[in-house]
């Protein structure tokens, strides 16, 4: 097959049908963009949620020595040898407990530098200045209250956290963006879907006049449809590099520059460049492969081989 | 080269056979006119030579191929020994003459040196040499007719079909057209023409296969248009 042929026969499909192909591009970027935006979404809520967070519901933080000097619940100095095991056997005896972890000074420094590795607060920070904890599953996430009851103002412990109550509202919100947005990505994929169909039909129709000849000449059924294939697949492709230049855009506009928030909320970590640019492949491929795929499907019915 | 074993055509929601029952062998090298009124099967017997459909009941044979048996995606390798041409020429409106004949070459994946030595070659024995770089809305009916025939003889095809190539063309023109396929076939290649024209079928003397409502009512070698009672 002669490249220059099938190209030329691509160009002069695509110009013939040029509000056509603008609508496809603009629904395949779009839905891609809404799609690469929902994994990115789904991305920061796992960096948000950090080490412990879907393993426990409840901490117990103990007081370490510069705690002694500040914390008022930490008075009485950072915490003993005795005092931690008087509170691991008292977890243990308690019914609702499921599961304890003990998280040491290193761990705790471990941890910390795997979620906020970058942060100019995680660089200046030493072992010692982490806490050590007690990281409890319950049988039942509701019965927060036990623990804190038995626990809060204790000698040794610094505070007692409900792991989910913090971050619920927040994971919540996002979530519920998240699926918002991947409502919106299938509604807007049918449509480009749809207008890739259409767009085939009314091309196949435009050129019955040649894909007759063919026919009749011999040419195989993958040299005439191949033009229309790769017609989809362009337009999709550049459907699609619109979509990649989206959301490049978003995350120097959102989180770098512009609304700037890496600055503004400088306690939350947010996904980086790597989680945006391994996302980009996987959407050039998909607005390649997906329109090519409908084309295909389309000629079965609309282009007699 | 074509053999018809018994061979009927339904269409489908149609009560009425296209063809019924026939049976005939056309041999490498034969001239022959296919004759009837419209509506008589010609046009069916001709789209199954060209596998544009299936018999219902029977066999067609082409180039020694048993056409129920060859899978869909050979069909297009069969129809790169056919030539076919048509009473509407079916040229593209906006392609040089050249590039008319070419793109037979290019859609099967000719080297670009074999069309370019190729095409003036098969210009010249249609008559044409000079005009490669006309659109056909310039030329005349038979012209554009003899570009259609160069496009159907630029792959030197071992069967020639023609479905009433001179119906468009007035009779001295025709004649020369009739000409040409003549030439073609002295060439070895055999071709099926059907036609309406009782002067070119009397004049040519050639086997002449009739049909009537779907049946084969005669063939006759050297025959003529109708009946000699």
């Amino acid at each position: 097959m002669r490249a220059q042929f099938v190209l030329s026969e691509i160009g002069v499909g695509l110009r013939r049908n040029l509000t056509m192909t603008f609508a496809v591009i603009v629904s395949v970027a779009l839905s891609l963009a809404l799609f690469g935006g929902s994994l990115l979404m789904s991305d920061q809520v796992n960096t948000m949620k950090g080490y412990w967070y879907d393993k426990v519901n409840v901490s117990v933080f103990l007081c370490n020595k510069s705690d002694a000097e500040s914390d008022p619940n930490c008075a009485k100095g950072a915490v003993t040898e005795d005092q931690k095991k008087q509170i691991m056997a008292d977890l243990d005896e308690m019914s609702v407990v499921e599961k304890v972890t003990y998280e040491s000074q290193d761990e705790a420094y471990k941890h910390y530098k795997e979620q906020f590795g970058d942060s100019p607060l995680a660089s200046s920070l030493t072992p010692d200045q982490m806490q050590e904890s007690y990281r409890i599953k319950l049988k039942d996430p509701e019965k927060y209250q036990v623990i804190a009851t038995a626990f809060d103002g204790r000698d040794g412990v610094q505070s007692v956290q409900d792991q989910k109550g913090i971050l619920d509202n927040l994971f919540g919100l996002l979530n519920g963006m998240n699926w918002a947005a991947r409502a919106i990505m299938a509604l807007m994929l049918v449509v480009a879907l749809m207008l890739i169909v259409n767009t085939v039909r009314v091309s196949a129709f435009s050129r019955r006049r040649e894909t007759g000849i063919m026919r009749l000449v011999g040419a195989s059924g993958f040299y005439i449809q191949a033009p229309f294939i790769m017609e989809a697949a362009v337009a999709g492709l550049i459907g699609g590099g619109v979509a990649c230049a989206f959301l490049v855009a978003a995350r120097y506009l959102i989180i770098d520059h512009g609304l700037a928030l890496s600055e503004k909320l400088t306690l939350i970590n947010f996904i980086g460049w790597d989680a945006v640019l391994t996302k980009l492949p996987l959407i050039l491929a998909t607005s390649l492969l997906m329109p090519a795929l409908a084309a295909f499907f389309a000629l079965r019915k609309y282009l007699k081989v | 080269m074509i053999r018809f074993d018994n061979v009927s055509k339904v269409y489908p929601k149609q009560n009425r056979p296209a063809l019924r029952d026939v049976s005939l062998e056309v041999e490498k090298g034969e001239f022959v006119f296919l004759v009837g009124s419209s509506g008589s099967g010609k046009s069916t017997f001709l789209r199954l030579i060209l596998r544009e459909e299936r018999a219902s009941h029977g066999q067609v044979h082409v180039l020694g191929k048993d056409l129920a048996r060859l899978s869909n995606w050979k069909v297009p390798h069969m129809r790169r020994q056919l030539g076919t041409v048509f009473q509407d020429f079916r040229l593209l409106p906006n392609k040089t003459v050249a590039e008319n004949v070419a793109f037979a070459q290019e859609v099967i994946g000719k080297s670009r040196g074999e069309i370019r030595k190729s095409v003036p070659q098969v210009l010249d024995l249609v008559g044409l040499g000079g005009k490669e770089d006309r659109m056909p809305g310039e030329l005349s009916g038979g012209e554009q007719q003899r570009v259609a025939i160069a496009r159907a003889f630029v792959n030197r095809p071992k069967l020639l079909i023609a479905d009433e190539p001179t119906g468009n063309l007035d009779p001295q023109t025709s004649v020369g057209i009739m000409k040409l396929l003549d030439r073609i076939n002295r060439t070895g290649t055999t071709v099926v023409m059907a036609t309406h024209d009782q002067n070119i079928v009397d004049q040519m003397r050639k086997r002449v296969i009739e049909l009537e409502k779907g049946r084969l009512v005669r063939d006759q070698a050297r025959g003529v248009y109708g009946y000699q009672h």
